[in-house]
């Protein structure tokens, strides 16, 4: 399979105050199309870094970044907003939905950058909450519904625009043994059943073992042999 | 209780600074409300103080019957020496009766702030004006002389008018009249005028025998209703009498009408926007200390130091607003003049009159408009579950 | 269009913050329809001045007449196409608080120079042939139930008759309109031979003239030509057109004008605070909510365009409420300023200012939003 990210020689510094840190150090790291990676590392590790460059959401100080045939990293702001609404799906940790709309209304919002008709738009957003199991609560606001229910309602929102790439920050990491392995399953069954591509951040090796592969990064760094299935 | 209540105000005042941008909605809204209201009720206390010193109880000016004002109202030579006979006006030391038989006309002149023309009163007085009306003094030039084309100015008329100093002329008709001399009366109405004889003034109006009004002097205020009543009974005349405060009154009444409905309207309407305003404000206070009040409460706090404290916070900053207001009311608008169309088709000054009992009751206003403010988010604040607020943050 | 849930739910995130400051834009704008409202009601005369009329009045002020006799002249003059006259009466009826504007004319001239005020055939007629015979306006007519065969007393409070009353009789012989300006269908004309007949002085004059030109562009000329027709006469006279006219009747006014206009900066410049504050804090709450819209795609002017437009939504819908509520209160000053109604311009002006308010207040948040860093704001 040929791979749907790419990225090479990439470092990435932050400059805190007068502080410059490099968080990544000429990391290169291909993805294959269909996978479900699991990032794996200590805090400081750089992997959400490494996440939010592979997102787009944010862009390498030095080295190439290559997802769904496109060179991100020589994108600018607009481009990448444009490249995300077509090619991301985000989960994260808490869900970040809008508390002031309903779930069927917060699925809808990735929609509201295309060109569908309202009805086609429904008809989607129907379809990515049955995907979820969550049909039945749709006109629910977020206040209303648990932490494993919320999160199934971000996965929704993240697959409603039918996107490349599912990129999870933590997706369990605020949710009880139970309810994270009912949202791992959910992941690795759009993973098997709708051949999505899944790049998640965790740092639960519980978790991890629902990827089909695992990368850990230690200091910005891969750690060396550290893709298994 | 009070050392608490101290505690968490003074810690609130302190975080004023982080939140100077809210905290500018409760002062500005409210030091532009109190500014609004009390500007215009400096007007109107400007405007009532022209009236209220124009006339004395003891003055009573005669219309003819039904007339309503001096323009409209005509009075023949042969009436005005029956009204001025009447019993009850007081006599000077000659024994003659301290009375002035008048006409007005009006005549149009560019005012000196738009250039445009406005309308300004002439008015022709008799001999004993000067007994009649004691609060009129010359301040520069000389008094007109009888039978010459001489007028005087008010102070407030010269003010506000162009080509009406000492020495200019103005053509009234096909006669040619000279300022002489410029008066203050007290800032009543008559500073807005224009004064000469009135025989002169009545042949370059071609008015021939046709005064319009009688002012006389009573000789003491209780007078009025025998004069009144010889006047009315008497069926030579068709006149109306009135004492010169109330007849000024109604003459003002559409202006001061309009001036208190801008005063209470639309001081009433802003005070309530400053209300919404300084709720915001401090409902936005409360719930981005949330978490320090729950703290607190969980502490040990009571709700009652929470509730004064919010309270506390509320007045201050409406009282700061207040003082603003008041101040810049006080500094922009206090002894400005403004004119305006007033009774007789002509203009009327008044100048704004910023008392320091206006300035205390804008304060007054100010704290109001905190306390209403302030009362419902130091409620929310007190029943703060301190719980929730704990975790929420 | 499909933003508007979004919008809508963001404006009521904080909902007593959106009410109170909802209320007290709602408030400013109540103010700002009443007191542009007055305004433009006074302007509203100036507007509608009509370009063929010009207006002669003695020079020395308003209140003096002019001889009857100047008619005749200022008719021959080249460029007049018809002239009328009318005298201030000013009367009352019954009781001084109902005064009635009311004017002695001579009904075919006076008709024929003002084609706007709108009077049947025969009711013109009626009022030519009938000596004591007013024709009153509609509205007039409403206010006191006065209808057609009516026997009308009003007492002057200038004109006098020789038996010293001042109370004249007249029969009520018509009811006109002014379609186009409803606000002018409270006066009273009657027949200036009957005035003048019974008046015990300043027989032979009357209050002012109005001269109807043959071309509105030669106005000027003929004005500048009444005017030289009575100068060094001892009644030298002004005329102005009818627009100038009205405009310095308003300069009279003066200064109370400018006090609203003052009043309403003030309004509006405390609301732009608590406007603003309001956006600020907003945006200042939802940012990481807005950093998740910037992940999932929306972009940066898209971003600045949202926010821009909650702003726009809530001024809109305050601004709406506040001349709405300005609109309904109005005619209850019809008898103070003697308009009827809220004038339309009125209303798209403060649309207007809402609109410039909404941008104010929100290109400062709308700017934040744009510029937001979605990596800073998500990490929190």
């Amino acid at each position: 399979m040929s791979a749907i990210v790419s990225l090479h020689n990439v470092v990435k510094t932050y400059t805190r105050g007068k502080q410059t840190v490099e968080v990544l150090h000429n990391l290169s790291i291909e993805i294959a199309q269909g996978d479900f990676v699991a990032l794996m590392g200590p805090s400081g590790s750089g992997k959400t870094t490494l996440l939010n460059l592979i997102g787009g959401l944010d862009r390498p100080s030095k080295g190439e970044v290559n997802v769904a045939g496109e060179r991100i990293d020589q994108l600018s702001s607009g481009q990448l907003a444009k490249w995300r609404a077509r090619h991301v799906g985000f989960v994260f940790q808490f869900y970040n939905l809008m508390p002031m709309l309903s779930a069927e209304r917060n699925v809808e919002l990735p929609l509201l950058l295309t060109n569908l008709s309202s009805a086609q738009r429904k008809q989607n957003v129907q379809a990515a909450l049955a995907v979820v199991g969550l049909a039945e609560r749709a006109k629910h606001k977020p206040a209303e519904l648990s932490g494993g229910q919320a999160q199934r309602v971000a996965i929704a929102r993240a697959l409603v625009a039918d996107p490349t790439l599912l990129v999870c920050d933590e997706p369990t990491g605020d949710l009880d043994r139970t309810t994270a392995d009912e949202i791992l399953h959910l992941l690795q069954m759009l993973n098997k059943d709708h051949g999505k591509t899944i790049v998640m951040v965790t740092h639960d090796p519980k978790a991890a073992e629902f990827a089909s592969h695992q990368l850990h990064l230690d200091k910005g760094q891969l750690v060396e042999g550290s893709v298994h299935a | 209780m009070f050392k608490q209540t101290a505690a968490i105000t003074s810690m609130n005042l302190r975080a004023i600074p982080q939140r100077i941008g809210t905290s500018w909605v409760i002062v500005i809204g409210i030091a532009v409300t109190v500014a609004v209201l009390v500007s215009v009720l400096a007007m109107v206390a400007g405007f009532s103080k022209t009236l209220s010193s124009t006339g004395r109880v003891d003055r009573v000016i005669v219309l003819r019957g039904g007339s309503n004002a001096e323009l409209s109202s005509t009075v023949s030579r042969e009436n005005t020496i029956n009204i001025m006979d009447a019993p009850g006006v007081k006599k000077d030391t000659e024994g003659k009766p301290v009375a002035s038989a008048e006409m007005v006309a009006v005549v149009a002149l560019p005012l000196k702030k738009t250039g445009t023309a406005a309308n300004l009163t002439v008015r022709g007085v008799g001999l004993k004006n000067a007994e009649l009306r004691p609060e009129i003094h010359l301040i520069a030039g000389r008094m007109f002389q009888p039978a010459l084309r001489e007028l005087i100015v008010g102070r407030s008329a010269m003010a506000q008018f162009k080509g009406v100093d000492i020495g200019s002329h103005i053509t009234i008709r096909d006669s040619e009249w000279t300022v002489v001399g410029e008066f203050e009366s007290g800032g009543d109405a008559h500073e807005s005028e224009l004064m000469g004889d009135i025989e002169t003034v009545l042949s370059a109006f071609r008015r021939g025998n046709t005064f319009q009004s009688v002012t006389v002097m009573l000789d003491s205020p209780e007078a009025f209703a025998q004069y009144k009543d010889k006047l009315t009974t008497d069926p030579t005349l068709t006149v109306d009498v009135e004492r010169e405060p109330d007849y000024y009154a109604a003459q003002s009444k559409q202006l001061s009408k309009l001036l208190n409905f801008l005063a209470f309207g639309v001081g009433s309407i802003m005070a309530i926007g400053a209300i919404f305003g300084a709720l915001n404000t401090m409902y936005s206070a409360v719930s981005a200390r949330s978490l320090e009040i729950a703290t607190l409460r969980a502490i040990g706090f009571g709700a009652g130091a929470v509730v004064v404290s919010v309270f506390v916070e509320a007045l201050l900053l409406s009282l700061v607003g207040g003082l603003i207001g008041a101040a810049a009311a006080w500094l922009f608008f206090n002894g400005n003049t403004v004119n305006t169309l007033g009774a007789n088709f002509t203009q009327v000054v008044f100048r704004l009159t910023v008392t320091p009992h206006l300035l205390v009751s804008g304060i007054i206003w100010s704290c109001i408009i905190g306390v209403l403010g302030g009362l419902f988010p130091a409620i929310r604040a007190a029943r703060l579950p301190v719980a929730t607020a704990l975790r929420a943050a | 269009m499909k933003y508007f849930p979004l919008l809508w739910s963001a404006l009521w995130r904080k909902k007593a913050r959106t009410i109170f400051t909802l209320l007290s834009i709602t408030v400013a704008f109540l103010l700002f329809g009443m007191l542009q409202g007055v305004n433009a009601g006074f302007n509203q005369a100036v507007e509608k001045a009509n370009v063929n009329r010009l207006i002669t009045t003695s020079s020395i002020a308003l209140t003096e007449n002019l001889p009857y006799g100047d008619m005749a002249q200022i008719e021959a003059l080249p460029g007049v196409a018809r002239v009328a006259h009318a005298t201030w009466f000013g009367p009352y009826y019954q009781d001084p608080k109902n005064f009635v504007f009311s004017f002695p004319v001579e009904p075919d001239r006076y008709f024929a120079i003002y084609p706007e005020l709108v009077l049947p055939k025969e009711q013109l007629d009626a009022f030519i042939q009938t000596r004591t015979g007013a024709v009153i306006g509609a509205d007039l007519a409403r206010k006191y139930n006065w209808k057609i065969g009516d026997r009308v007393p009003l007492h002057s409070t200038i004109w006098t008759k020789p038996d010293g009353t001042s109370d004249w009789n007249f029969d009520v012989v018509g009811i006109y309109e002014c379609p186009s300006d409803r606000a002018q269908e409270s006066a009273f004309f009657f027949n200036y031979k009957y005035f003048d007949e019974g008046r015990s002085f300043g027989k032979g004059q009357v209050g002012w003239y109005i001269v109807q030109v043959k071309d509105p562009s030669q106005s000027a000329q003929v004005a500048a030509a009444v005017d030289k027709l009575f100068a060094n006469s001892p009644d030298e006279t002004k005329t102005e057109t009818e627009k100038e006219f009205q405009q310095a009747f308003l300069k009279q006014i003066g200064d109370i004008n400018m006090i609203v206009t003052y009043i309403l900066f003030a309004v509006f410049f405390a609301l732009l605070f608590a406007t603003g504050s309001t956006m600020m804090q907003s945006v200042r709450e939802r940012v990481p909510e807005l950093a998740v819209l910037k992940t999932l795609g929306f972009s940066d002017t898209t971003m600045l365009t949202l926010v821009l437009c909650e702003s726009l939504l809530l001024c809109l819908l305050a601004a709406a409420l506040g001349l709405i509520a300005a609109w309904a209160l109005f005619p209850m000053l019809k008898d103070t300023l003697g308009v009827v109604k809220l004038p339309t311009p009125v209303i798209i002006e403060g649309v207007g200012v809402a609109a410039l308010l909404a941008f104010v207040t929100g290109i400062f948040p709308a700017w934040r939003a744009k510029r937001l860093d979605i990596v800073e704001a998500l990490r929190g």
